[in-house]
């Protein structure tokens, strides 16, 4: 249903409006926060009414079934380039949380970025405009366009913010990014031109280029090229190795955004276009991504379980978060695609406070290594009280979020593949090790080094309760947002894979 | 009485070519009045004739006139080359005032060489005869000695005007050997005339002589465009041309060049094309490796453009090899673009340096990015258009191009050049690392923005940003202005 307000385009551009409003406050740097945070908070609030409003208008659909928010208008005519934004009841979740971690993000770095502030808030807007597109987009030249928008923000945050490395860890992230995305573009103008042969429309509108036909040599290499370019973006083992660095030497709001929404734009892809263009090619691929998701838990949690930085441990542990939601994706069955949406939320505000909880830390000392705490429950016990909240919803304890998730997608996955489940569990024993023990040496074992570690500030707690509660509600309460994900999910597994 | 039947002389077909010769020859009578403090006004009246010849360029779509017995034609293709030539004649001339005042060598020559050698460009794009695009190259080339060794003084600007001229002349030989060649064996150099020759006596594949003339021909043309491997005067006539100069360089002559390479390959030999695609199809990919791969590690910035330039025209060679409509235009689009994104950052590089000290190395932009925030955005807007990075021009011409390829079936060549183009990031990101992720070492407190350049960059950034988001129009022109 195209919508009379676009109400979808205000989503998108709210943030690089709130970008314009920047120019003129670029030295006040207290009014600049406060306009971010703003047209933050604006686009946050404005995703909420949409969630809320979204049974009323959930009648109508667009091209595409599911789909209850729709805006076409013509943009490159030429080639058949529109600017088609839907959405859909998976898309939503995900720009509930893109607008929420974006005002997370910000709230974190309020006052630990110092210099060039402005700049890092225009950053941060920019690539909220960015991942906003890339869950929106329905055009797949639109889609290519946010894709790299995204890119370059989040280069510079690195570059000029980060810690240690930062210009190897910000370059590597732009190369390796780059590179796949390059090779999924030729694979777009392939399948444009495939279809357009086939049928005399040219066009990048994905409804259309559904129902392409495509021999099957042709769409495996087209899926291959797809498949690399969101498999670096998740990241999936053998191609994760920007993340640890990029991770590591990001500064926290860097690290929360990479961590909270940037991977999920890599899952978000293959759920919305790698499996619905190339589904015969795509089932050809799924040992592979069961092999690789494996791979990814166990290897994650594994090289997680050695690390002595925190912030590197956080790092690891998203490359064995994702595995589940690449499982999950590779299952494609209702209950295990259904797990994958749900654990990429979960893991986005989980892993999204873990490295707002790090990025604290090392505000306040200086340090990340896990051998310079201890005894924090005793110095810090709100903090110390989050720390321990968010360390179990990451390892899946049951009443919190992240156990939602991996059940479906475990039992999701069990159904197709018993052996692919049972590896995966293996991996959740590990990822038990390893939180239980940084739980242990940061906040019981004896304080090691006297360090002055204040609690949190009122700022922070808002931060770290509101997401509490989230991780809480999502994992008591799945319901709605279960059933909000519930129809996309059959529409798209229902004609394709077993 | 046996009367002189007149050659069809139709001057509407070298309107533009007119017009700009006569001011130039005009402003050169005018130097010798104006005070050599004062020889901007000969870049704000040169710019002027630029205006007015553009209108004539604008005035001219759509009807093409042929003159001069069939040895000029002035279609949509020519008149679109002659749009970027003279965009990229009017942005150098705009950033030279200031350059050469700075390193006094602001002689009003400078000028009607510059209207001089885009007339030799112009003649080029219209030449529908081997030895009219020949004048213009030779316009053109000669002009553009002068230019490269401006700088009298500086030893470096000498080097680079002689080594140019040198392998200029080199190259000029092969060029025109190789059409004594294709004359020799078709009798003619009409290349229309050429195209039915070898069709009706069906000379392609049997006869060596012209396809010794085609291969020769190719290498003339791939040394004016810079293709590798006859790139190889490139880096050091762009590093020690005059900045300003080096950005004219980099853009029109490489325009003119593709231009007549185009022409004469697609119009007078056309029956040869399994021949020529193979070869341009080895000579893309040796270009843009070379280039690329050459300029990760360059560390003077005038020699990474050098070499970036040298990778941008293995793009667009990769159209040139596809052949098709979508690689044609996409060559136009392309060129236009490449205008715009090379001499903006060529803008910038005059501003960064000062009298005796270019700062033409990476690290002198250490900290530029907080330093002069605006021209910093600016330069990076560039370089992410030289990247192919969306929302920019540079971004939609490439996808043009290599969209041209995969239809044409060069899968393997559009999968080369995207990932050249990936490694091209690179370099252009080095500079950037420099501008905004180091501390600063200088102040740039001598920089000043004078309105020229002021007004340049802002033509150069709508220029690339402009059609990089709403590329429609530029892309229907582009299309109309195809060849075939």
């Amino acid at each position: 249903m195209p919508n009379d307000y676009l109400i979808l385009t205000i989503l998108v551009f709210i943030p690089l409006t709130g970008c314009l409003l920047l120019v003129p406050v670029w030295s006040r740097v207290e009014w600049a926060r406060r306009i971010a945070l703003g047209a933050a908070l604006l686009d946050l609030v404005l995703a909420c009414w949409v969630y809320a409003a979204a049974p009323a208008v959930i009648a109508g659909g667009g091209t595409l079934p599911g789909f209850f928010l729709w805006e076409d208008l013509p943009w490159i005519e030429r080639f058949g380039i529109r600017y088609t934004l839907g959405m859909d009841g998976i898309a939503l979740p995900m720009v509930l949380l893109t607008a929420f971690i974006t005002v997370i993000a910000m709230l974190v770095s309020w006052r630990a970025i110092k210099e060039r502030v402005t700049f890092h808030y225009f950053l941060i807007l920019v690539m909220e405009t960015g991942i906003m597109g890339v869950f929106l987009s329905l055009d797949l030249f639109l889609f290519y366009l946010f894709w790299e928008v995204m890119l370059i923000p989040m280069f510079f945050l690195i570059g000029i913010w980060g810690h240690g490395r930062r210009i190897y860890s910000a370059v590597k992230f732009f190369l390796f990014t780059l590179a796949g995305s390059l090779l999924m573009l030729l694979a777009i103008i392939g399948l444009y031109l495939i279809h357009g042969d086939q049928s005399g429309a040219y066009t990048f509108g994905l409804p259309a280029l559904l129902h392409t036909q495509i021999a099957s040599g042709a769409s495996l290499w087209l899926f291959a090229a797809f498949l690399l370019a969101f498999a670096i973006k998740v990241p999936i083992f053998p191609v994760h190795t920007w993340l640890p660095d990029a991770h590591t030497d990001a500064p926290t709001a860097g690290s929360v955004i990479l961590a909270a929404l940037l991977l999920k734009t890599g899952a978000y892809g293959l759920i919305r276009f790698g499996y619905p263009l190339f589904p015969e090619a795509a089932r050809t691929f799924t040992p592979l991504l069961y092999i690789l998701g494996v791979i990814g838990i166990i290897y994650g949690s594994w090289v997680a379980f050695a690390q002595a930085d925190m912030k590197r441990l956080v790092a690891y542990s998203s490359v064995g978060h994702m595995g589940f939601v690449v499982l999950g994706i590779a299952a494609w069955t209702p209950v295990a695609l259904s797990g994958a949406v749900m654990q990429m939320v979960n893991h986005g505000v989980t892993t999204g406070a873990l490295f707002a909880l790090v990025g604290m830390l090392d505000e306040r000392s200086g340090t990340r290594s896990i051998a310079a705490f201890g005894g924090l429950w005793g110095k810090a016990p709100v903090y110390s009280f989050f720390f321990l909240l968010f360390s179990l919803a990451s390892l899946g304890l049951p009443g919190l979020n992240n156990f939602v998730g991996e059940f479906l997608v475990l039992a999701g996955v069990f159904r197709v593949s018993p052996i692919a489940a049972c590896f995966a569990f293996v991996g959740v024993v590990v990822t038990l090790i390893y939180m239980l023990r940084l739980v242990q040496e940061v906040l019981f074992v004896g304080e090691r080094t006297p360090l002055p570690l204040a609690d949190i500030s009122f700022r922070e707690g808002i931060v770290l309760g509101v997401m509490g509660v989230t991780v809480i509600i999502l994992g008591v309460y799945p319901a709605p947002f279960l059933d909000l994900v519930s129809m996309p999910v059959a529409l798209l597994t229902g004609g394709g894979l077993p | 009485m046996e009367t002189i039947a007149m050659p069809a002389i139709n001057f509407a077909a070298i309107m533009p070519e007119t017009i700009l010769s006569v001011i130039a020859m005009a402003l050169l009578l005018i130097n010798v009045f104006v005070p050599s403090e004062q020889k901007a006004y000969l870049g704000y009246l040169s710019l002027i004739g630029i205006v007015v010849t553009f209108f004539t360029v604008i005035g001219g779509w759509g009807t093409p006139q042929e003159g001069f017995n069939g040895s000029v034609m002035q279609d949509n293709f020519a008149l679109f080359f002659k749009g970027i030539f003279l965009v990229s004649a009017a942005l150098s001339i705009l950033i030279s005032d200031q350059y050469m005042k700075r390193e006094e060598c602001n002689h009003g020559e400078l000028y009607p060489l510059i209207l001089l050698a885009t007339c030799g460009m112009m003649l080029m794009a219209s030449g529908t005869d081997l030895m009219t695009i020949f004048l213009g190259l030779e316009l053109l080339s000669v002009s553009l000695y002068v230019l490269a060794g401006f700088q009298r003084d500086s030893l470096k600007s000498n080097e680079a005007g002689l080594k140019y001229f040198l392998l200029g002349a080199f190259s000029t030989g092969f060029l025109l050997y190789g059409m004594a060649l294709i004359y020799g064996a078709t009798g003619t150099t009409r290349i229309a005339a050429i195209a039915s020759y070898v069709a009706q006596n069906s000379l392609a594949g049997s006869n060596l002589m012209l396809l010794i003339g085609m291969v020769l021909m190719a290498v003339g043309f791939s040394f004016k465009i810079a293709a590798a491997p006859f790139h190889m005067w490139t880096p050091d006539v762009y590093e020690g041309a005059p900045t300003p100069m080096t950005a004219f360089m980099s853009v029109g002559p490489k325009a003119a060049g593709f231009a007549a390479f185009v022409r004469v390959f697609v119009i007078a030999l056309p029956t040869l094309r399994a021949d020529w695609a193979d070869l341009l199809w080895v000579l893309a990919v040796l270009t843009m490796t070379v280039g690329n791969i050459t300029a990760l590690y360059q560390k003077n910035i005038k020699r990474m453009l050098a070499y970036s330039s040298i990778a941008h025209a293995g793009y667009v060679l990769v159209g040139f090899v596809a052949g098709n409509a979508v690689g044609t235009a996409g060559i136009m689009f392309y060129m236009l673009s490449y205008a715009f994104m090379n001499i903006g950052a060529f803008a910038i590089i005059v501003l960064v340096g000062k009298k005796g000290e270019p700062n033409n190395n990476v690290e002198d932009y250490a900290g530029f990015g907080f330093k002069h925030p605006l021209l910093a955005v600016c330069m990076s807007i560039f370089l992410f258009s030289l990247a192919g990075i969306p929302p920019a021009a540079g971004f939609i011409g490439k996808f043009y191009l290599f969209s041209g390829a995969i239809q044409a079936g060069y899968i393997w060549l559009a999968i080369i050049g995207v990932l050249n183009s990936a490694a091209s990031v690179y370099y252009y990101l080095r500079v950037m690392v420099f501008m905004y992720m180091k501390d600063p070492v200088e102040e740039f407190d001598w920089l000043k923005v004078s309105p020229a350049i002021a007004l340049c960059l802002i033509i150069a950034v709508a220029g690339v940003l402009i059609p990089g988001i709403v590329p429609g129009y530029l892309l229907e022109l582009a299309q109309k202005a195809v060849l075939l």
